[in-house]
């Protein structure tokens, strides 16, 4: 167990070594326990125009159930926190944000609501924010994952594509499906009452089930070149580094009223000064906080955020930010590990293939 | 048995080790003597094996470190016949979780390193004290063993 946002977490489960559990989720499948996650509803007329201004992402034109990856703002375009927001309907959302930035972000968003509903924006509606306390959110993941939740529904799981949510019934208990996860692969978040959440976890850790830990949830992301908010995401950059444009509405590039949007629209319209990339190094793992020269040692271009010796591929990855001009997919550069500069290079991400249920 | 080999430790003229009645000791037959070999270990997980008849320790990572690092799938070793200093970082043994680096328990030439270890990391989870051994390092002033801990003062740090 160790402390992480103020829980105590298990790394792995039992005598499940890490990289035994994360092949199990790329091979078979895992339950990750995510329940310290922040689960919130945002209700009300405006709440699609609220949280417009609170991210980049087109909300109103998004359909319903289905699901957008985000980004909280700050003024300055730095990432307050990343998201996952489902729509529900115009005037109902459901996101998930993270728990190490839980006190950050439950503040920013009572700030901010009290602003919009007190201003003109809210005239045809005030937002409502409600916080799901104490309700379990788990994460099934893996390439069996479909077919061992198929067994406990009725529901065609088939139709649910990735990205898509709905409201499924499983062994008697209706829970909300999100299609997607934090791992590369296929897969499920469910969110679970809180006095449903220990029958539904067992029932959905059963053999071949494994549960899995935050360390192979680490690697797995890793390799799915996935951001971990606080090493790869923070305050002071913005998504046009991390490589994260694309969570940007197309109607919003040019015109979109939200937080942030100045700096933003500096980025992308200059380009960034240092970007996200993947990296895969030679000799030893590259691991956050480890310096990025240019070939020859001299100049420091950049730092390693994340880096670990990859499961699946047996080859060091890790991803980091370097000075633009230094991010393009084959650029030689050399990371510093225990004093020695070892070799690497820029390396598109994902590292893996992803494998998700596009139907 | 026990008093055999006491008399056996006896005869022999023990370098000025101060070993303790508690140190785990143990022999090992090689061609023709007996050696006397001393266990000893450092806080920071890492142990040394000394045979007094030929001044080279064997450094290992204790079953300990070996259990909190997880799967080890990386070793980094010191270059053959470089001279090290007690408490330098000599290496580093990788889990995919954390890197950890690895001290020079006592000060010496490095004479050899394990390279199993570069094909079967492995070896370090499975048999750390054994099969896992990471290098041998003569030793410059093999009174330096006496500094280090004994089984007992190393199993207190642990549960501490």
């Amino acid at each position: 167990m160790v402390p992480f946002a103020g829980y105590a977490m298990p790394l792995s489960y039992g005598s499940v070594g890490q990289v035994a559990s994360h092949n199990h989720v790329r091979t078979s499948a895992g339950l990750f326990d995510v329940g310290h996650m922040v689960q919130s509803n945002f209700r009300g007329v405006t709440a699609a125009a609220f949280l417009e201004w609170l991210t980049p992402s087109s909300l109103k034109s998004l359909s319903p159930y289905s699901s957008a990856l985000s980004v909280i703002l700050n003024e300055n375009g730095g990432i307050i926190d990343d998201t996952v927001i489902t729509k529900h309907s115009d005037d109902a959302f459901y996101v998930v944000t993270n728990a190490g930035r839980r006190d950050r972000d439950l503040a920013w968003f009572r700030q901010k609501l009290e602003e919009w509903n007190s201003g003109e924006q809210a005239k045809d509606g005030k937002v409502e924010h409600e916080v799901l306390e104490d309700w379990g959110l788990v994460a099934l993941q893996g390439p069996q994952a479909a077919e061992y939740l198929q067994k406990s529904t009725s529901f065609d799981l088939a139709k649910l594509t990735f990205g898509k949510s709905a409201y499924v019934t499983i062994g008697g208990f209706t829970l909300h499906v999100a299609r997607g996860g934090y791992t590369g692969e296929d897969g499920f978040e469910i969110s679970i009452p809180p006095s449903q959440t220990v029958d539904v976890v067992q029932l959905l850790s059963q053999s071949p089930v494994q549960l899995a830990g935050l360390g192979a949830r680490d690697s797995l992301r890793l390799e799915a070149g996935m951001c971990l908010y606080g090493n790869d995401l923070d305050e002071d950059t913005s998504p046009v580094e991390a490589g994260l444009s694309w969570v940007i509405g197309k109607d919003r590039k040019e015109s979109g009223n939200f937080i942030g949007a100045d700096s933003l629209r500096k980025h992308l319209k200059d380009g960034p000064p240092r970007r996200r990339v993947g990296l895969v190094v030679e000799g030893a793992p590259a691991r956050q906080g480890a310096q990025i020269f240019a070939p020859s040692g001299k100049d420091m271009i950049g730092k390693v955020t994340s880096g670990i010796p990859s499961p699946t591929l047996n080859k060091n990855i890790a991803m980091g930010y370097v000075l633009s001009g230094w991010h393009k997919k084959g650029t030689e550069v050399e990371v510093d590990v225990r004093n020695k500069l070892r070799k690497a290079v820029v390396t598109p991400m994902p590292f893996i293939k992803p494998n998700y249920w596009r139907g | 048995m026990f008093s055999a080999i006491r008399s056996a430790a006896r005869v022999r003229a023990l370098p000025p080790l101060g070993i303790a009645k508690t140190s785990f000791i143990s022999f090992r037959l090689a061609p023709g003597y007996r050696t006397l070999v001393t266990t000893r270990y450092t806080q920071e997980h890492e142990a040394v094996a000394f045979d007094d008849a030929t001044g080279v320790g064997t450094v290992s990572i204790t079953d300990h470190a070996q259990e909190s690092l997880g799967d080890v799938v990386f070793v980094e070793l010191p270059a053959i016949g470089s001279r090290v200093g007690k408490g330098d970082q000599i290496g580093a043994v990788e889990s995919v979780k954390a890197a950890s680096d690895i001290y020079a328990p006592v000060s010496g030439e490095v004479l050899e390193v394990n390279e199993r270890l570069n094909d079967e990391p492995g070896l370090l989870n499975r048999s750390p004290q054994n099969d896992g051994w990471l290098c041998k390092i003569k030793l410059a002033n093999p009174s330096e063993m006496e500094a280090l801990l004994t089984a007992e003062g190393y199993k207190e740090v642990c549960d501490s």
